[in-house]
C-alpha cells in the first residue's frame, strides 16, 4: 500500500466518522424545520441575476485585507442584506448582522470550483453550505453535507477537497459571530501592504466608510471612522504577520472562544488593537506548549525569539496529524510562514521587554 | 484489498482487540467531594461513572499490567493514558489481514492510520482535560475532531459509537472524569503512517 493511500484511508474514515455529527451551534430541530431547504443549485440561493452567473448588482462585493490561504485558490466574495436592514457594529468585534443576511464565497482555479454560502435565518441561526461547479462553469450544485471531492486536471494536485459543513462549523463557529471575513478589521481602509496573498482592493469592493455612509453598518464606534482600525504590530512585519494569524488561525485560536484552553489567542481587536497585540504575544511567549514533538525533550514555549518554535514548527509540517490549520490546507502556505518566521527571528522579543 | 475492505477490517480488528475482563469491583475512588455539593452534582457524577465503568474506556484509557489473576487494568492509573515512560520498539510489519497491532498495556495501537496513544483523560490541566470545557468533550466525540475543531480523532476510539450519546449523558461523563484524581502523564503525539516503510511494500 503507497503512502498516498494510506493517507487517504486515514482521512476517509475519519470524515466517514465526522459525517452525521451535530455540533453545538448548528442550527436547532424547530429552525430547521421551518426555514425552506438549502436549494440545490446555487442560482437559487440568489448571487447570479438569473440566467448568468454575473452577480446581481445589488450585492456587495468585498474582499479582507488579510486572506485565509486555501491552497492558492483564488477567492471572490459577496454580501447581501435584505432592504432596510442594516449591521449593528456597536461592538467593532462581532458585528451583528441582520436575519436574511447572505453572504458567498467562490474558490477558483483558472475557473470556478466551489462556491460557499452562509445565510442567516429569521430565527437568528446561521447555515452553511457549498457549490461545486459544473464542468461547463453555468451551475453549481449542493455538496453532500459530509463534503466531496473533486478530481480535475487543472487544480493543484489534481484533487480538490471541498469541506463537510461540520468543516464549516469547526472554523466559523470558533469566534462569537461565524462571519470571518467582514469585520471593521478586515475592511479596514488603512490595509496592510505586507498581508501576505493580499487581493487588490478594486473600486467594487466596498469598504468601511462606504458601508457607514450608506447606512448599512450603523453603531459603528466614530473613532474607528476617524482613525481606521489597524493591526498594532511594533514594526511592519510584526504588524502583517499579526494579521497573517488572525485571518489564518484566529477563528480557532481565540480569546473566550471554543479553544480557550490552549490559552493561545491569534486573534486581533478593532476596538483595542494593542491589547489583543499585547495578548497574543503574552500567549505565545508567556507558558509552554502542550504540544511536544517526538524527540523532544523538554516542553517549549510557542514562540520564543531565535529558538524553536512550535507555532512555525506546527504550520511547516508535512505531518498531517500536525499540521496547522487542522483543515482547509493540504499545500504549506510557503509566503504566509515565511512572514511569520521572520517576525519570529528578527521582531519578536523577550516579554519583559514587550510588556506595555 | 479495496479501502472499504481494508478500513471495515481495521475497525473490526480494532474491536475484536479489546479485552473484556473489565472488573465491576474495579471502581476508581471518587475525588474527594465537598460536602455541600448539590445532590444533583452527585448523581450526574455518579451517571458518568455509571457510562464510563460500562462503555469500554478502562478498556483502552487505563495502562494492562499483569496481575496475579492475569490481565488487568491498572487502577492506580486509572484514566491516565498511555503512560510517558514506556518507550516502544516501532510495530511489528503489518501482514494480511493482521493490520492492527496493540501494546500490552492497551494503550498503543499501530494500523493504516499511523500509531496512536490513549489520552489522558484525567483533569491535569497540562496533561489531562483539566482545561477542557464541557463543549470541548462533547464536540470531540461528535464531529470526531481533536476539541470540535482540530485533527481527526485516531482509531480505534469508538467515536462513532459515543457520539449517539444524549447531551445530558455527555455532561455526566463529563462531570465524572472531571472528579476523579487527576494524574499527571503527558501522552506522546500520534505517529503518521510510517511512509517509507508502506512504500517499500
Ligand atoms: C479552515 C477554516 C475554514 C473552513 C473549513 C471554512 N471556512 Fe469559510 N472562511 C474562513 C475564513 C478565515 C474566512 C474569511 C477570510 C477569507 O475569506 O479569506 C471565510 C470566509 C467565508 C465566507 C465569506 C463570509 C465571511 O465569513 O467572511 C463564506 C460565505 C464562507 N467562508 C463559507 C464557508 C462554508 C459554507 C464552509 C464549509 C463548506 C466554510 N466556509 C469552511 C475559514 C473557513
Ligand atoms: C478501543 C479503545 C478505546 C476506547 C474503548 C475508548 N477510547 Fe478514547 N481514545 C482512544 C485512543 C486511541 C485515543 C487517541 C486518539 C487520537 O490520538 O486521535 C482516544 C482519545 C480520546 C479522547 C480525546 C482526548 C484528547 O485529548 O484528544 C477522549 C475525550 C476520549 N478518548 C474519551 C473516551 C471515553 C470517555 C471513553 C469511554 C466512554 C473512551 N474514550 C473509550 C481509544 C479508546
Ligand atoms: C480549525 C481550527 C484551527 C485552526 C484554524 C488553527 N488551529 Fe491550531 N489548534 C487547533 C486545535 C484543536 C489545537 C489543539 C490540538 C492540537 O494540538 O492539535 C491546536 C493547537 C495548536 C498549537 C499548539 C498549542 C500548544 O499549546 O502547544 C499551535 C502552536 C497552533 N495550534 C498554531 C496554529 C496556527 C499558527 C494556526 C494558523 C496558521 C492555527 N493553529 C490554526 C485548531 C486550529
Amino acid at each position: 500500500m503507497k503512502p498516498r493511500t494510506l493517507d487517504v484511508l486515514v482521512f476517509a474514515a475519519a470524515a466517514a466518522l465526522a459525517a452525521h455529527a451535530l455540533l453545538e451551534g448548528g442550527a436547532p430541530a424547530e429552525a430547521a424545520l421551518l426555514a425552506p431547504p438549502l436549494p440545490e443549485l446555487l442560482s437559487a440561493t440568489g448571487l447570479h441575476e438569473p440566467g448568468t452567473t454575473r452577480p446581481r448588482p445589488d450585492h456587495l462585493a468585498f474582499a479582507p485585507q488579510y486572506p485565509l490561504w486555501s491552497d492558492g485558490a483564488a477567492k471572490r466574495r459577496w454580501i447581501h442584506l435584505p432592504p432596510g436592514t442594516s449591521i449593528d457594529a456597536s461592538d467593532p468585534d462581532a458585528w451583528s448582522f441582520p436575519p436574511g443576511t447572505r453572504l458567498w464565497k467562490e474558490f477558483a482555479h483558472g475557473r470556478a470550483v466551489e462556491t460557499r454560502y452562509i445565510e442567516r435565518l429569521a430565527d437568528g441561526t446561521w447555515r452553511f453550505a457549498t457549490y461545486v461547479w459544473d464542468e461547463d462553469g453555468r451551475e453549481a450544485r449542493l455538496a453532500p453535507e459530509d463534503g466531496a471531492v473533486v478530481v480535475r486536471a487543472d487544480v493543484p494536485g489534481g484533487r480538490y477537497v471541498v469541506p463537510s459543513r461540520q468543516d464549516c462549523l469547526a472554523c466559523h463557529e470558533g469566534p462569537s459571530v461565524p462571519v470571518l471575513g467582514f469585520s471593521a478589521l478586515q475592511l479596514s481602509p488603512d490595509r496592510d501592504g505586507l498581508a501576505p496573498h493580499a487581493e487588490a482592493r478594486e473600486d467594487a469592493h466596498v469598504g468601511l466608510a462606504e458601508m457607514a455612509a450608506r447606512g448599512l453598518v450603523r453603531g459603528l464606534p466614530a473613532a474607528l471612522l476617524d482613525v481606521p482600525p489597524r493591526v498594532a504590530g511594533r514594526t511592519p512585519v510584526e504588524r502583517a504577520a499579526l494579521g497573517y494569524l488572525h485571518a489564518n488561525c484566529g477563528h480557532c485560536h481565540n480569546a473566550g472562544g471554543a479553544l480557550d484552553g490552549i490559552d493561545l489567542a491569534l486573534a486581533q481587536d478593532a476596538r483595542d488593537p494593542q491589547r489583543s497585540a499585547a495578548r497574543t504575544l503574552r500567549s505565545l511567549l508567556g507558558h509552554d506548549s502542550r504540544f511536544r514533538p517526538h524527540g523532544a525533550a523538554a516542553t517549549q514555549r510557542i514562540a520564543s525569539d531565535g529558538g524553536p518554535s512550535v507555532l512555525a514548527l506546527r504550520m511547516r509540517t508535512d505531518n498531517p496529524l500536525a499540521r496547522m490549520p487542522p483543515l482547509g490546507v493540504a499545500i504549506a502556505d510557503d509566503e504566509g510562514i515565511a512572514l511569520v518566521e521572520r517576525w519570529i527571528h528578527h521582531d519578536l522579543q523577550r516579554p519583559s521587554e514587550t510588556q506595555r | 484489498m479495496n479501502r472499504s475492505n481494508l478500513k471495515a477490517a481495521a475497525f473490526a480488528a480494532a474491536a475484536a482487540a479489546l479485552p473484556c475482563l473489565w472488573q465491576a469491583g474495579a471502581t476508581p475512588a471518587l475525588a474527594q467531594e465537598p460536602a455541600a455539593k448539590p445532590a444533583a452534582q452527585a448523581a450526574k457524577v455518579e451517571r458518568g461513572r455509571y457510562i464510563v465503568s460500562t462503555s469500554g474506556c478502562h478498556d483502552c484509557h487505563t495502562p494492562w499490567i499483569v496481575g496475579p489473576k492475569g490481565p488487568e487494568p491498572d487502577m492506580t492509573r486509572a484514566l491516565s493514558g498511555h503512560p510517558e515512560s514506556m518507550t516502544l520498539p516501532p510495530p511489528p510489519k503489518a501482514d494480511g489481514p493482521w493490520v492492527v497491532t496493540a501494546a500490552a498495556t492497551n494503550t498503543a495501537w499501530a494500523g493504516p492510520w499511523g500509531i496512536s496513544f490513549t489520552a489522558n483523560l484525567t483533569p491535569d490541566p497540562e496533561t489531562g482535560l483539566g482545561k477542557w470545557t464541557e463543549r470541548n468533550f462533547r464536540e470531540t466525540i461528535r464531529s470526531g475532531r481533536h476539541m470540535g475543531r482540530g485533527r481527526p480523532v485516531l482509531p480505534p476510539m469508538p467515536v462513532q459509537v459515543y457520539r449517539n450519546w444524549t447531551d445530558a449523558d455527555f455532561e455526566a461523563v463529563y462531570a465524572y472524569l472531571q472528579s476523579i484524581p487527576a494524574i499527571r502523564n503527558r501522552v506522546p503525539e500520534p505517529l503518521p503512517p510510517a511512509a517509507p516503510v508502506a512504500a517499500s511494500r
